[in-house]
């Protein structure tokens, strides 16, 4: 090896300190972009929870409503800054930042203001209101301790709006597993969606690699599982099927058809979307399905397909992700 | 109860000749060395930090799905780290190998710009960017052991383990600083990140040095090391008894994800307290490196693992013991960053004048890969027990799985007469 002097060596690294230095400069001042202003609600009408033939969803990252009538048309858009949303009977939930790296669960009233907030662990996944309104349901993504390792995992919590009862983690729950009592540390819960008793719900649990539909009872702490396979359950208004995400092949890895489960007979539907979905789906009626999909830059649409699995899908709002319908 | 004297020093390389600067702590290559684990770290650190934020929001992608390559990448790993121990070995070049993990690692940085929404391909990074870690770690230690006197080794991996937290600390605050000033662009951070691994290869092209002080380790006449010679180092008895040991204790280790629910769930502690808890870990871990490693020189390495294996047994019964609030927390975090102080350079200071220079490589990534595969069997046992016993009943089963270990650990490496006289090393 050729003996090269200290004084050299630390220059050299002192050169490539400054080279490099400014490449991350350079890189990091070209991708600084001021943020966009908050969009104040344009027209004369602000967005409301109030229900009516309007969809709600999320464009560009803060809360809106469009006309169901014309879902592409004009959109009135709030300054509430989300990332996911959902409304029912007039509460809202709206998952959003509380600091630059933390967010918090926000119950909403009718008039989008304020009434509760939870700051919650990880990073925002899924949100839902039971119909009536009262109850209500969020998913967070907490992990990533160490780059390395796959320590991903998921918190579902849930609150009841009218005694303030709060669930922090669905995983203190009782578990009944294939008719067995069960426990293991690996246990995540996802996606929760309520039955009109506002006691009962659906969730997702997932344990040693699989995915159940659980039905749980919040009095009585406890979940059982029902099905494999079955993710992020979303109940219909009548309360007989669930329209949910199947793991093709049970693989995740491969992605998610979009299907629906008829809760007396077990039987599953795909529906005609052949794209995989990685979104709890939205009922906008008793026969469609709401969902976002995004393209290949990551920007979202909302599109619509029916559950009974004719048709085709269709796009019903452009780059707006969230949606739910103002029942 | 030092282990040295079960080695051959014969096959030891020469010291490192005349200490021209008497007063340094650790020699130059150990500090470039730890110069250039820690700028690695913070490279690494900043995409950790920032990873989650990324796979979730920035790409929308349901992160639950990478974990099904974990076992296959954990086992791909062990056997590179293997396969790369022994080619630094053969054609003793442990800073070209080093140098290849270090700047598979930063390439990795890049990759996830390429990578775009395809989870394959994020998974692939991931797995190339743990490989180069994986590649790295052998003969990065090999060369520290190579460039301190076996008297001098704790203190040598104290101080680079120290420095390498330092850099793991350093990390996050680097990422959150680029993403003020870039907001959700995640991009700036990984590139920001390359930048800082490449400024590592950089130093350590420079810097760390393949034989030390000048001196020639081996002599060019010396024959390569065949896979041979490599697989008959396991027949030697005091390295076969330390891979044992290690894997042995690899096996009381259930994880800092267990260690960290257990703590969460026992004390109640809001959720959004939890990524603190590896903070508080890594500080004791930073703080107590450096001394434990000067202790380890003084009263032995042996003595000092099985302290740190001690902690790491207390820390599991306090999970399950009747101490409640604070107190459990900060005993906790403290005594489980003294087990990782105590154990982990240490036990590689311990292992080193036990190997050939030769083999160091080789030996010294069958230790590691026989931790970490051992660790990979324990979580999973403990994930069993946990399901079939509950948590609490699971951890005292783990402390005294601790226990047993200890024992054994003992058993393995230090001769009765030696615990008897209780006799110090030089």
């Amino acid at each position: 090896m050729t003996a090269i002097s200290t004084r050299a060596k630390i220059g050299v690294v002192v050169a490539s300190a400054v080279l490099l230095g400014s490449v991350a400069a350079g890189y990091v001042a070209m991708a600084a972009e001021p943020a966009p202003p908050p969009p104040p609600a344009t027209g004369d009408q602000a967005v409301t929870l109030t229900p009516g033939p309007r969809l709600l969803a999320i464009t560009d990252r803060y809360v809106s409503t469009v006309a169901t009538a014309d879902p592409a048309g004009s959109r009135t858009v709030s300054g509430l800054e989300c990332l996911r949303v959902y409304a029912a009977a007039g509460t809202g939930v709206c998952l959003k930042p509380e600091t630059a790296w933390s967010y918090q669960m926000v119950v909403l009233d009718v008039a989008l203001r304020q009434t509760r907030a939870i700051s919650v662990p990880g990073l925002p996944n899924r949100a839902r209101v039971s119909a009536s309104g009262r109850m209500v349901s969020w998913t967070t993504f907490v992990g990533g301790d160490s780059y390395t390792s796959s320590g991903f995992s998921t918190r579902t919590g849930i609150l009841d709006t009218t005694t303030g009862v709060t669930v922090a983690s669905l995983e203190e729950f009782a578990v009944t597993l294939n008719g067995r009592s069960y426990r293991h540390p690996d246990v995540n819960y996802w996606g929760v969606t309520f039955t009109a008793d506002d006691n009962r719900f659906y969730a997702t649990l997932s344990t040693g690699g699989r995915r159940y539909l659980v039905r749980g009872d919040l009095a009585a702490r406890t979940v059982e599982t029902l099905k494999e396979n079955v993710e992020c359950p979303s109940l219909s208004p009548d309360g007989t099927r669930l329209a949910f995400k199947e793991a093709i092949d049970a693989d995740p890895a491969k992605g998610w058809r979009l299907s629906v489960l008829d809760l007396t007979t077990m039987r599953v539907t795909a529906t005609a979307e052949t794209t995989s979905v990685d979104d709890q789906a939205a009922w906008l009626d008793g026969s469609t399905l709401a969902y976002t999909l995004r393209q290949s830059d990551g920007r979202p649409d909302v599109w619509s397909v029916p559950a009974d699995g004719s048709g085709t899908p269709r796009l019903v709002i452009p780059g707006a992700e969230s949606p739910s319908p103002l029942t | 109860m030092y282990l040295s004297t079960v080695s051959r020093p014969a096959a030891d390389p020469p010291g490192p000749g005349p200490r021209r600067r008497r007063f340094a702590l650790v020699s130059g290559n150990v500090v470039a060395l730890g110069t250039v684990s820690l700028i690695t770290d913070v490279s690494a650190e900043m995409v950790a930090a920032v990873l989650p934020l990324y796979l979730v929001l920035g790409l929308q992608l349901s992160p639950v799905a990478f974990g099904v390559l974990d076992g296959v990448h954990t086992g791909a790993t062990a056997l590179l780290r293997v396969v790369g121990g022994f080619a630094a070995d053969r054609f003793r070049r442990r800073k070209l190998i080093a140098g290849i993990g270090y700047t598979l690692s930063a390439v990795a940085k890049l990759g996830l710009l390429l990578a775009g929404r395809s989870i394959p391909a994020i998974g692939a990074v991931i797995a190339v960017d743990r490989l180069g870690k994986g590649v790295r770690s052998a003969p990065r230690d090999a060369l520290i052991t190579l460039s301190t006197p076996p008297e001098a080794l704790g203190r040598a991996f104290g101080v680079h383990r120290a420095m390498d937290s330092v850099g793991a600390f350093l990390g996050p605050l680097a990422a959150f600083a680029v993403l003020l000033v870039v907001g959700q662009s995640y991009d700036a951070v990984f590139v920001t990140s390359f930048c800082v691994a490449a400024l590592a290869v950089v130093v350590l092209v420079l810097f760390v040095r393949e034989r030390p002080d000048g001196g020639p380790t081996e002599g060019p006449s010396e024959p390569t090391v065949s896979v041979r010679e490599a697989f008959g180092l396991l027949r030697s008895k005091p390295a076969r008894r330390l891979v044992l040991a290690a894997a042995m204790l690899g096996l009381a280790t259930i994880g800092d994800g267990f260690v960290y629910l257990l703590l969460q769930r026992r004390e109640d502690l809001g959720l959004r307290w939890f990524p603190l808890l590896a903070v508080g870990t890594s500080l004791a871990y930073l703080l107590l490196a450096a001394p434990l490693g000067v202790l380890a020189d003084r009263i032995g390495r042996l003595p000092v693992v099985i302290g740190g294996y001690t902690a790491l047994g207390v820390t599991y019964l306090l999970l399950a013991g009747p101490v409640d609030g604070w107190p459990l927390i900060a005993l906790t975090l403290a005594l489980y960053g003294a087990f990782y102080a105590a154990t982990d350079g240490v036990l590689i200071a311990l292992a080193g004048p036990v190997l050939p220079a030769r083999l160091r490589t080789t030996g010294i990534a069958l230790v590691q890969t026989g931790q970490a595969l051992a660790y990979l069997v324990s979580s999973v046992l403990f994930g069993l027990a946990w399901q079939a016993w509950g948590p609490e009943n699971a951890i005292r089963a783990a402390a005294v799985a601790v226990a047993g270990v200890l024992v054994g650990t003992l058993l393995l490496l230090a001769s009765p007469s030696r615990l008897i006289n209780r006799k110090v090393p030089r």
